[in-house]
């Protein structure tokens, strides 16, 4: 069968009325707690994911499709109303969403928003499914030191890339690595760092890290920091777009995608990138210049239409690689491991219909969005308006009851709380949280892929070199590392050019 | 008196110093202080093939915990400062108010404690009745009604529905 044979299968399984129902739960659920302050589109796939235990995998991965484009619909809503963005994809966003809705088009930001996301993941989704295989397919010809490699590679890019500090990006990594050495040791057998506690021995629940990290640690940081009146709110009417405003966004929709995709499908491409280099262009191009910074229509369509497109394509990796870029693909991967769905290149050939039908439903769930959200949006400002003191405390209470479905043991609470007050921490320091989420997924696997390529290569260090690939990418993850000290001592040395040639002025200056 | 504003003008000068970032070195090198002893405790494994050992990637980790740590303690006086986080309902410049925060820990370590011999609907109950509260909501019996009406709730539909029994504690039976 080909992929689009396989592609209309997917479509026929997602496309029962039951697992419809799933899609239309799924976004509603993720548009809702989306919406909620203070919660982006990890959270809410964290906070969900118990919802879709012992439901069958697909119709958890319908849901899921749901969630996913539901909670970055939300987090749009959020910022356009509140202007107040609940991550940094979508600060962009708000900039010019706010400054719309104050000048009264919240309807037109609202619905250049929507539409755009639509656009932008339908696009995201086609090329999703056009790459993720041919990528899958060269994938599983690599062996285990390639595979290795790469899992490195994406470790080391979104440490050191994203985020201001490296320091602080390292430190969240190693504590991450330092969580995932929890549990057996998979050749030996021997318990790690389990504190003698045999519920320990599979390690600690990724769900379990996630919803603490990103809900308790959240909800705590807030509890410290709340304000006391709560922010300004927007009324809305029903979105809706003129002429003028369609002329205007179809083609930033359209250059926003083009950003948006290559950077979520590298490793460590993220989506601030894309959103700020597609809002730079919209600002050139645009015949509205004098709006910018006001309010202006393009400002909105192709960030935003940026930030979903980045979301597909981060799928690219996790699908075809195994590998989690962000930290909505980070929580979506442990949703696999726990149908025991093995992530990696070998997930197309051992589980198709699966993947296809993923494929498929986020096709439904992204259209269910725009035929949903649209009417629906005056709904969805209202539930801005949640007392604070209920949102952080049914935050609080559906954290607990998440990681206490896993498997209903009271450990799992106190781990969340050990892990919330770590999220707290790391919040009120500064420690960027998707290291470490990484770290606790990725750690494990790397050991295990190490010590497992070792094993077939007769023990010797030397077989993980063997291959070109493997060679390729630790050459570009030396580069990437070492390129911003060259930089850095370049600039250093114009810097004391300056300085000798002020030292020249001055005394020139002293001679005459 | 001179003195005094003398010494809080030297205080404010180098107040960019954030000293609470010691924390972070502590926890740092406790993490790593125990993966390192719980390591030594290992049996080293004597396979040819598997040169690594089950005992390297915890050394390792434990040992780059600790010296991360250290060169944060260089950096923290140097004026090293990590960007707290920002957000809708967070005000950055508002000092902390960390016994909201305790008293939040308090509840939900009596959650911990409570939910096997008290069930999840009471416990469930207290958690958010009790975090609304500390929160800042003084609609006392309104935050107990919708803590209940959501714990009950969330217990049947994870009875009934996803087929995961919760704790049910001593209203085993009524519920």
């Amino acid at each position: 069968m080909n992929n689009f044979d396989w592609f209309l299968q997917g479509l026929s399984e997602a496309a029962t009325p039951m697992n419809l129902l799933y899609a239309v739960i799924g976004v509603l659920l993720g548009t809702a707690v989306g919406v909620l302050p203070g919660i982006g589109p990890a959270m809410t796939v964290a906070l969900l994911l118990p919802v879709t235990y012992n439901v069958s995998p697909s119709a958890a991965f319908i849901m899921f499709a749901g969630i996913f484009y539901g909670g970055m619909y939300g987090g749009s809503t959020t910022s356009i109303l509140l202007n107040t963005p609940g991550e940094s994809s979508s600060v962009i966003t708000a900039i010019e969403g706010n400054k719309m809705a104050k000048a009264g088009r919240a309807a037109q930001a609202l619905a250049t928003a929507a539409i755009g996301s639509f656009v932008a993941g339908a696009i995201g989704t086609v090329l999703l499914a056009t790459f993720a295989p041919p990528i899958s397919r060269f994938a599983v010809t690599l062996g285990a030191p390639s595979y290795l490699a790469i899992m490195v590679f994406a470790l080391v890019a979104v440490t050191a890339v994203l985020g201001a500090s490296k320091l602080r990006g390292a430190i969240s990594l190693f504590l991450g690595l330092a969580i995932g050495c929890v549990g057996i040791d998979f050749l030996t057998g021997q318990p790690r760092a389990t504190f003698g506690l045999p519920q320990l021995s599979d390690g600690i629940d990724i769900v379990v890290i996630a919803v603490a990290i990103f809900a308790v640690g959240e909800a705590l940081w807030v509890a410290a920091h709340l304000r006391r009146r709560p922010a300004e709110i927007i009324p809305v009417g029903r979105p809706w777009m003129g002429r003028e405003d369609w002329k205007r966004s179809w083609k930033p929709w359209l250059r926003g995608t083009a950003y948006g995709f290559p950077f979520g499908a590298l490793p460590a491409g993220g989506a601030e990138l894309p959103t700020f280099l597609s809002y730079i262009t919209e600002k050139r191009l645009s015949k509205h210049k004098e709006e910018f910074g006001k309010g202006a229509i393009e400002g909105v369509a192709g960030p935003e239409a940026a930030n979903n497109a980045s979301a597909a394509g981060t799928l690219v990796p996790m699908l075809s690689l195994g590998l989690p870029t962000n930290a909505t693909a980070a929580v979506m991967l442990t949703a696999f491991v726990s149908y025991g769905i093995q992530p990696g290149p070998t997930l197309f050939e051992k589980e198709p219909l699966l993947i296809w039908t993923l494929i498929a439903s986020l096709f439904i769930g992204n259209f269910l969005l725009l035929v949903l959200n649209l009417p629906l949006a005056p709904l969805w400002a209202r539930l801005l308006r949640t007392p604070r003191p209920y949102l952080y405390a049914g935050i609080l209470f559906f954290a607990a009851l998440g990681a206490l479905a896993v498997n209903v043991q009271p450990l799992d609470l106190a781990l969340l709380l050990v892990f919330g007050l770590l999220g707290l921490m790391m919040r009120r320091f500064g420690l960027p949280v998707l290291p470490l989420i990484i770290g606790v997924i990725l750690g494990p696997r790397i050991e295990r892929q190490l010590r497992q390529s070792l094993q077939l290569g007769g023990g010797e260090w030397t077989s993980l070199f063997t291959e070109p690939v493997a060679i390729i990418t630790y050459v570009l993850m030396a580069i990437l590392l070492l390129m911003p000290l060259v930089l850095k001592l370049m600039h250093r040395s114009e810097e004391t050019l300056l300085i000798v040639e002020d030292d020249k002025d001055q005394k020139e200056k002293a001679e005459a | 008196m001179t003195t005094t504003s003398e010494k809080t003008q030297e205080n404010a000068a180098p107040r960019r110093v954030d000293k609470a970032q010691y924390l972070v070195c502590a926890v740092l090198v406790a993490v790593g202080a125990f993966l390192i002893y719980d390591a030594l405790t290992l049996d080293a494994g004597f396979a040819k093939v598997d040169p690594v050992g089950p005992k390297f990637f915890p050394l390792a980790i434990g040992v780059i915990l600790v010296v991360l740590a250290v060169i944060l303690a260089i950096a923290i006086p140097r004026g090293s400062v990590g960007e707290a986080d920002a957000g809708e309902d967070v005000d950055p410049d508002s000092p902390g108010d960390w016994r909201t925060v305790g008293l939040l820990v308090g509840v939900f370590v009596a959650v911990i404690l409570l939910v096997e011999p008290l069930g999840w609907a009471i416990a469930g109950t207290l958690l958010f009745a009790g975090a609304a509260t500390i929160l800042g909501s003084r609609h006392y019996i309104r935050n107990i009604v919708i803590g209940a009406a959501l714990a009950l709730a969330s217990f049947y539909a994870f009875y009934a529905g996803l087929g995961i029994p919760l704790p049910a504690g001593i209203l085993d039976g009524i519920l």
